[in-house]
């Protein structure tokens, strides 16, 4: 696992539910075939109300155009981010558009464990309330070994929560290399 | 040791004496359900991953119901519902309930429960969220993504933290304005949607055993709107009796101990408590129906696994019996059983089929349908800037259909009282 992610921040409030990750409709594409996958990062985060993407200010396309890849990497969040449905196609969404992390206060359960079990995106978890802290467009560092995270731009560092119990998982990369690492299956 | 329901279903599936809140645990899978649109997905890593070795760990434990996008002509969905059909056929699947015959079901939560599958004191995983619901019938139930999915598809096996649990207990007599939606929406208020993230929900109380199963299985599924791994209720005679017939299956009945210990406790008296509905754009954003009375609509919507059972159309036929509604309203049986009991069963001597479209309800097929939205063609989906109010379960932004429109949950009596106005309404207004 890379342990160095640097990436432009895209900033998004509390409860940002799997609906505004990757809307219902959108969830009929293949998610194996390479080019009809690339839908699910054009769409990724266009759910999110155009007031709330991209704070502080919104109004922040998170996809430019027609593209599918976003210019921005690393997601800020605020508590229970991921909430709603089971669908894997969330977290499989913003790793098409490019994104590395998501750095919240909190996660919704489901959203967290298919992250992890899908080794799609890294959730990491902090005390601070980054989206007070940093703005959309903000060049971001995270080590991944320190668990800090630093804004490029005022040069602030913040500490994240180590990820627990999950570690080797995210390390391996997602369940099923865990369990064939660690002789499962 | 004391333990919780949760507790001893997790230890009994993960093959230990007892299991304590954070541990890390292997349960072996009683049941695995997948939809359209989980399924393909799921297949597609089975396939994948295990690649030659792949195998199906147990058919008669995988359940698959297609019901989301069902009536539509969007050729993905459609490829979907193909998708499932032929690896149904190739593994000659026992249980796939295929669109079009006379097995198709509906919802898949609700058709889990009457085709037999809700067994208390098993573990069911499913591709769904509010797969929790089936926590009703005393069983560990929870949500789960493809990857996961898959992997139990393959082993048989998922890995999960044993859950701290909740205890809601509600006393009294469930007054004739009350539902379960009201008692679950007034709990969301209460705790907020992360207020029992990763927790077990566990309901209980008299005016709890006094419920219904399709009136139980409103409460834990929306369960996960609160953030919870699974609700819980505990087994009784009137789940045994539900069972009758449904199921040759051996299942137990299981019960939290008396000195179980729990992350905390609410209780509630439930002739205290008054119809509530949950404002746009969150389930927990609880007010009171008498505050928000009179807020105007643009439609209304019964339907979904939340509020599209026989007991919700029950409900909705005694407000709407010899009245009409002023908006549009959306009526869809969340199972293909239930759209046929809509036709022999009555209430006062009329059929609930002819009470629905008499007060000018529309009537769709039994799928998913708007409550997600889903595509473009979808009957009931939301558009502009709608105001909704659905007996559904979520209400997030673009939830139904649209971006900008508004929805507020509500229970199917405030929803058929509001569609009768066009507006909200308390719907004591019409049960004097």
């Amino acid at each position: 696992m890379q342990k160095i992610i640097e990436g432009k921040a895209y900033v998004l409030g509390d409860n940002v539910d799997t609906d505004q990750i990757i809307p219902a409709e959108h969830l009929v594409y293949s998610l194996s075939d390479p080019e009809e996958s690339k839908k699910y990062g054009r769409y990724a985060l266009s759910g999110v109300p155009e007031e709330k993407a991209g704070l502080p200010t919104g109004h922040i396309p998170f996809i430019s155009g027609e593209n599918d890849r976003s210019d921005f990497q690393i997601i800020i969040g605020g508590s229970n981010f991921g909430c709603g449905s089971s669908r894997e196609h969330a977290p499989y969404a913003l790793q098409k558009a490019g994104v590395q992390v998501v750095v919240a206060e909190s996660y919704a359960r489901i959203f967290y464990r298919n992250a992890v079990d899908g080794g799609f995106i890294v959730p990491l978890e902090t005390e601070v309330v980054l989206k007070e802290k940093i703005k959309s467009g903000d060049p971001l560092s995270i080590d991944l070994d320190s668990l800090t995270l630093k804004n490029q731009n005022t040069g602030q560092s913040y500490s994240l929560l180590p990820p627990g119990d999950v570690l080797p998982i995210i390390e391996a990369g997602g369940i099923f290399e865990y369990a064939r690492k660690s002789g499962m299956i | 040791m004391p333990m919780t329901i949760t507790e001893k279903i997790l230890a009994k599936a993960a093959r230990k004496k007892s299991v304590t809140p954070g541990e890390n645990i292997w349960l072996n899978v009683d049941t695995l359900m997948t939809h359209d649109v989980c399924g393909p997905p799921t297949i597609q890593i089975w396939k994948d991953e295990f690649g030659e070795k792949a195998r199906i760990w147990d058919k008669n434990k995988l359940v698959i119901f297609p019901d989301h996008y069902i009536y539509t002509s969007d050729k993905h969905a459609i490829r979907n519902v193909d998708i499932l059909r032929k690896f149904a056929s190739d593994y000659n699947l026992p249980n796939y309930y295929d669109v079009g015959t006379a097995r198709y079901k509906g919802v898949c939560h609700i058709a889990l429960a009457e085709e037999g599958f809700n067994r208390p004191g098993t573990v069911l995983i499913g591709t769904d969220s509010h797969t929790c619901t089936a926590g009703a019938f005393g069983l560990f139930a929870t949500g789960v993504g493809n990857t996961d999915a898959a992997f139990v598809l393959g082993t048989g096996k998922i890995w999960e933290k044993v859950p701290e649990s909740m205890q809601f207990i509600f006393d009294g007599n469930m007054p004739d304005y009350l539902t379960a939606k009201d008692l679950i929406l007034h709990v969301l208020g209460e705790i907020t949607t992360d207020g029992a993230t990763y927790r077990a929900m566990e309901f209980s109380g008299q005016a709890i055993q006094s419920l219904n199963v399709d009136e139980r299985m409103t409460l834990t599924n929306m369960a996960v709107e609160a953030g919870g791994m699974n609700g819980i209720i505990a087994a009784d005679a009137v789940i045994e009796d539900y069972l009758k017939g449904k199921t040759q299956q051996p299942y137990e009945i299981l019960q939290s101990d008396p000195d179980a210990r729990y992350h905390s406790k609410y209780r509630f008296d439930v002739e205290k408590l008054e119809p509530v509905v949950a404002k746009p754009h969150s389930p927990d954003n609880r007010d009171t129906v008498r505050k928000v009375q009179g807020t105007p609509l643009t439609r209304a919507y019964i339907g979904s696994c939340t509020g599209g059972k026989l007991t919700d159309f029950i409900h909705a036929a005694k407000i709407l019996k010899g009245r009409r509604v002023v908006i549009p309203t959306f009526v869809v049986p969340a199972s293909t059983s239930i759209a046929r009991k809509l036709k022999s069963e009555t209430y006062e001597g009329q059929r609930l089929i002819d009470i629905l479209t008499d007060s000018g309800c529309v009537l769709a097929p039994s799928s998913c349908a708007a409550c997600l939205g889903g595509p473009a063609d979808t009957i009931g989906r939301s558009i502009d800037n709608d105001v909704v109010i659905s007996t559904t379960n979520r209400n997030f932004p673009g939830r139904m259909g649209s971006k900008n429109a508004g929805i507020f949950l509500a229970s199917p009596l405030t929803v058929a009282a509001s569609a009768l106005k066009g507006a909200i309404t308390d719907p004591r207004e019409f049960l004097q």
